[in-house]
C-alpha cells in the first residue's frame, strides 16, 4: 500500500469513527452551518462535538501548518481529505471567513506572532471574523474607499462606514481596509484587524429582497486600533486585500465542491413533472454543473502547486456564480407555484424563493461578474487598454 | 489523481505540440490536401511520421507492440490535431480501431495491429446508419452462412471509409434493430467482395463514405469479441471515440480562440485596437471561461475512463456535450470578431468553424449527449 493509500485508509477510518451521524446529513439551511465564535450557539451537541474533535486534530484547516492549528497536509493529502469528507457526506466541521479569507492572507503577510495568535483562534473556532471592504461610495471601485485611520502615535483612530459587511452583527473581530494616506490611492490603504467590541463600533443589519439580513452597515466612530494590529506594511494593505479577494472569489465560486457543483435534474422526477423542455434545460444545466465541478477540482489541484494563473479565481468566481443563479432559476421553475410560497411550512419558510433571491447577490458580492470579466480580459487575455 | 499532466504527460505534450505545429500545420496539411483534391483527404506520409513518433500504438497493449497508454495521452495528441486542424486517421484508427481490436482474437490483432503501429494501415468505423448518431439502433445485418457470415446493409458517415484497409463494422447478428443484445463487431477487409462505396467530401474537407454491404462473405475469424455480445465492445469504442472527439474539439476551440485574441490585439477601427472595446473583452473573457471548463471536464473524463470508473460513461457524455458547446461558441465568436475577413477562405478561422461542425456531429452532438446525461442520471 502506498503512503497515500494508507493515508486515505486512515482518514476514512477516522471520519467513520468520529463524525456523528447527524453531521452526515446534507446542510438544509443557515442554522446547520457551524460558524464558531464567542457568541455562537451550537444547534446540537453533535455539531459542537464534530467541530471540537476536528479542531483537536487540526482538521478544521487541514492544509495549514500544525503550528498554526492545522494538520499540515500537503496538496495530495488535502485532496484525499476533501474526497473522503465528500464520500462520507460529512459536513464541514467549521465554516468561517477566518478560514477562507483572513487565514490565507495572514499565512502570506502576517508576522509569526500574528499567525500563532490569530490563526490558532480561527482553527479552534474561537473567533468569528467579518470583512470590512465595501463602502457606500466604493463598491466595484473599491480602491476609492474613504474610511480613515488617523495616526496617533501608538494607535490609529478610525472613522468611517462600511457596507455589505457579512455577519458583522455576529462577528467578534473585523479585518478592515482603512485609508492611512489620503494623498495616495492604491498605496494609501492599510489592512487592520480589530475587535468588534471596541468602543465606537456599531452595526445595523440590512434587510435583503430575500427577507433575511446576512449583511450589515458598520459604523466606526473614533475607534482606537493599536499599531500592532496591522497586517503587512503601512499603506500597502491593497496588496493584502487583492490577495485575499482571490481567496474570497475562490470561496464564492464553489470551487471546493459547493452547491454549484451538484446536479439538479432529479427534481423533475421528484416533483412528478412531465415537462420535456424543462428536462432538456435541466440536462444542459447538469452538464455545466458537472463540468464546473471538474474545473473546480482542476483549479484547486493547480493552485496548490502554483500552476494556476494568479487571476484564475476571477474566472472561477464568474463562472460559479452565474451557474448558481441559473440553478435557482431552474429550481424555481421546477417548483412552480409552490416555490412562490413565502412562509409556508411546506417550503420551510419559503426556502426556495429566498434562496433564489439570495443567489442574485452572488454575482455582485466579492466583485461583480462584469468586474471579473474585466480582470480576465486584462490579466489573463492581456487585451489592450483593459 | 490531480487534474493536470504528470511529468511524462507534460513531456509528451511538449513533443507533440512541436511536431504537430511543424508537420501538421494548416498550410502544409489541411489546405494542401484540400486544394489538391486528394482522394484520402489526408497525407500517408504524415501518418507514417505519427508512427515514427510512437503515436500510432499509444493505446495498444505492450504485448501487441504498443505503448499501453491511456485516453489522457491520446487526448494530448488529439488536442494538437485539433489546434492545427491536422487531417489524419488517428482518431478512427489509433483510438477507436485499436480500442476495438484490443478486444479481438490473437489472430485478428496480429493481422491488423502491426500495420497500424507501423503507420501503414488505416481503419475506419462503420457504426452510424442515419444522418444522426443513433448507435442504439443497428439494422445492418450479418446472417450466418456456412462457417461464417453474410453482411448486408448500409452505413454512413464512415470517415476515411475509402482510404481504410479495414472497416470495423457494427452489425446485427440476432434480434430486432433496437435490441441491446444481438450486435457483433467485424473487421472487414477493404477488398472483400460486395462492398460498395460512395465517397463524399465533407464541409471540413474530410472524406467520408456511404458504404453498402451487398452480401459480403465473412469468415468467423473476422468477428471481434463474442458473436451477439458486441454491444460491450461497441460501447468501449464509442466512449473512446467520444472522449477523443471532445479532446480534439478543445484543441479546435483553443486554436480558434488564439487566432481571435491575436486579431483583437492587432485590428484597428475607430482609431483603436478592437480589443480595447469592453463589449468584445467581456465576450472574449466569457469564452475563455467556457474553454477552460471544457478542458477540465475532458481531462476528468479521460482519467475516469482510464481508471475504469463506473462514472466514466456519464462523464464522457458530459465532456462531449460541454466540449461541443464551448468549441462551437469559440468558432462562432471567432468568425464574428474577425468581421469580414472571417468570411474569407484565405483566413483560417472559417476552417475551424467547419471542423467544429463535423466533430460535433461525430459520435453524437451536444443534444444527444444531454439526453444520455438525463437518462444515465435517472430522469
Amino acid at each position: 500500500m502506498s503512503d497515500l493509500e494508507s493515508f486515505r485508509a486512515e482518514i476514512r477510518a477516522w471520519i467513520e469513527a468520529n463524525c456523528p451521524e447527524e453531521m452526515r446529513r446534507p446542510v438544509q439551511d443557515e442554522g446547520d452551518i457551524c460558524w464558531g465564535g464567542r457568541n455562537f450557539v451550537f444547534k446540537s451537541e453533535a455539531q459542537k462535538q464534530w467541530m471540537e474533535v476536528c479542531a483537536a486534530k487540526g482538521y478544521t484547516v487541514p492544509d495549514w501548518p500544525v503550528a498554526y492549528g492545522g494538520a499540515g497536509m500537503d496538496p495530495a493529502q488535502a485532496k484525499i481529505w476533501r474526497e473522503e469528507m465528500a464520500r462520507a457526506g460529512a459536513r464541514p466541521p467549521l465554516s468561517s471567513f477566518g478560514i477562507w479569507m483572513l487565514g490565507p492572507a495572514l499565512l502570506k503577510f502576517g508576522t509569526e506572532e500574528q499567525k500563532v495568535h490569530y490563526l490558532g483562534q480561527v482553527a479552534r473556532g474561537e473567533i468569528r471574523w467579518c470583512q470590512g471592504y465595501s463602502e457606500p461610495g466604493s463598491g466595484s471601485d473599491l480602491v476609492s474607499l474613504q474610511t480613515f485611520g488617523e495616526d496617533k502615535g501608538d494607535h490609529w483612530v478610525v472613522n468611517g462606514q462600511k457596507i455589505w459587511t457579512s455577519y458583522a452583527d455576529k462577528a467578534d473581530w473585523i479585518f478592515c481596509l482603512v485609508r492611512t494616506d489620503k494623498a495616495n490611492t492604491y498605496q494609501g490603504i492599510s489592512f487592520l484587524l480589530f475587535d468588534m467590541t471596541t468602543p465606537g463600533v456599531t452595526t445595523k443589519p440590512i434587510k435583503l429582497i430575500s427577507g433575511s439580513s446576512p449583511f450589515c452597515e458598520t459604523f466606526f466612530d473614533n475607534v482606537e486600533v493599536p499599531k500592532s494590529q496591522i497586517v503587512g506594511q503601512l499603506n500597502r494593505g491593497w496588496d493584502v486585500a487583492k490577495y485575499l479577494l482571490g481567496h474570497e472569489r475562490e470561496m464564492i465560486s464553489g470551487a471546493g465542491g459547493g452547491e454549484q457543483t451538484s446536479t439538479i435534474g432529479k427534481v423533475l422526477t421528484r416533483n412528478g413533472l412531465d415537462d420535456p423542455m424543462l428536462r432538456a434545460e435541466l440536462a444542459q444545466f447538469d452538464i455545466d454543473a458537472l463540468s464546473f465541478a471538474a474545473m473546480g477540482e482542476k483549479f484547486l489541484d493547480e493552485i496548490k502547486v502554483g500552476k494556476a494563473h494568479p487571476a484564475q479565481p476571477n474566472m472561477m468566481k464568474y463562472a460559479g456564480t452565474e451557474l448558481n443563479k441559473r440553478r435557482h432559476e431552474l429550481l424555481m421553475a421546477a417548483g412552480g407555484s409552490t416555490a412562490l410560497e413565502w412562509d409556508s411550512a411546506e417550503t420551510r419558510g419559503g426556502a426556495p424563493a429566498r434562496s433564489w433571491l439570495r443567489t442574485k447577490a452572488n454575482s455582485i458580492e466579492g466583485g461583480t461578474s462584469e468586474v471579473m470579466l474585466n480582470v480576465v480580459a486584462k490579466r489573463i487575455l492581456e487585451l489592450p487598454g483593459a | 489523481m490531480a487534474l493536470y499532466y504528470t511529468e511524462d504527460q507534460a513531456m509528451l505534450a511538449d513533443s507533440v505540440t512541436g511536431f504537430m505545429a511543424d508537420e501538421g500545420g494548416i498550410k502544409k496539411q489541411l489546405r494542401h490536401w484540400r486544394d489538391t483534391n486528394c482522394k484520402d483527404g489526408f497525407g500517408h506520409g504524415l501518418w507514417k511520421q505519427f508512427a515514427e513518433m510512437g503515436l500510432t500504438g499509444m493505446l495498444a497493449a505492450e504485448a501487441d507492440g504498443g505503448l499501453a497508454m491511456g485516453h489522457v495521452e491520446a487526448g494530448i495528441v488529439l488536442a494538437e490535431i485539433g489546434r492545427n486542424l491536422t487531417p489524419s486517421p488517428f482518431l478512427t484508427t489509433a483510438v477507436m480501431g485499436v480500442t476495438a481490436l484490443s478486444e479481438a482474437s490473437d489472430e485478428l490483432r496480429g493481422r491488423w495491429l502491426p500495420g497500424v503501429i507501423a503507420g501503414e494501415t488505416v481503419l475506419a468505423m462503420a457504426i452510424d446508419e442515419g444522418a444522426k448518431h443513433r448507435p442504439d439502433k443497428i439494422a445492418c445485418r450479418a446472417e450466418r452462412a456456412g462457417n461464417g457470415f453474410r453482411l448486408t446493409g448500409a452505413k454512413g458517415f464512415v470517415i476515411h471509409g475509402t482510404s481504410a484497409d479495414a472497416l470495423i463494422v457494427a452489425a446485427r447478428t440476432s434480434g430486432s434493430d433496437s435490441d441491446a443484445d444481438g450486435v457483433t463487431l467485424f473487421a472487414v477487409p477493404k477488398d472483400a467482395a460486395g462492398i460498395g462505396h460512395t465517397a463524399v467530401r465533407l464541409v471540413d474537407s474530410a472524406m467520408a463514405s456511404h458504404v453498402r454491404f451487398d452480401g459480403v462473405e465473412l469468415d468467423g475469424s473476422s468477428v471481434i469479441g463474442e458473436v451477439d455480445g458486441g454491444r460491450a465492445v461497441l460501447n468501449k469504442v464509442l466512449s473512446a471515440g467520444r472522449i477523443g472527439a471532445a479532446a480534439e474539439q478543445t484543441g479546435v476551440g483553443s486554436g480558434a480562440f488564439a487566432m481571435t485574441t491575436t486579431y483583437l490585439k492587432t485590428r484597428k477601427q475607430f482609431g483603436k485596437l478592437i480589443g480595447e472595446f469592453q463589449a468584445l473583452q467581456h465576450r472574449a473573457a466569457h469564452l475563455y471561461s467556457e474553454l477552460e471548463i471544457a478542458e477540465a471536464v475532458v481531462i476528468k473524463a479521460q482519467q475516469l475512463l482510464d481508471g475504469g470508473s463506473e462514472r466514466a460513461e456519464l462523464m464522457v457524455s458530459v465532456a462531449k456535450a460541454k466540449a461541443a458547446r464551448a468549441c462551437n461558441l469559440a468558432v462562432r465568436e471567432g468568425v464574428q470578431m474577425h468581421g469580414g475577413v472571417g468570411m474569407t477562405d484565405e483566413y483560417d478561422i472559417g476552417l475551424y468553424m467547419k471542423r467544429e461542425r463535423a466533430l460535433t456531429e461525430f459520435m453524437g452532438d451536444a443534444n444527444y449527449h444531454a439526453e444520455r446525461v438525463a437518462q444515465l442520471s435517472g430522469y
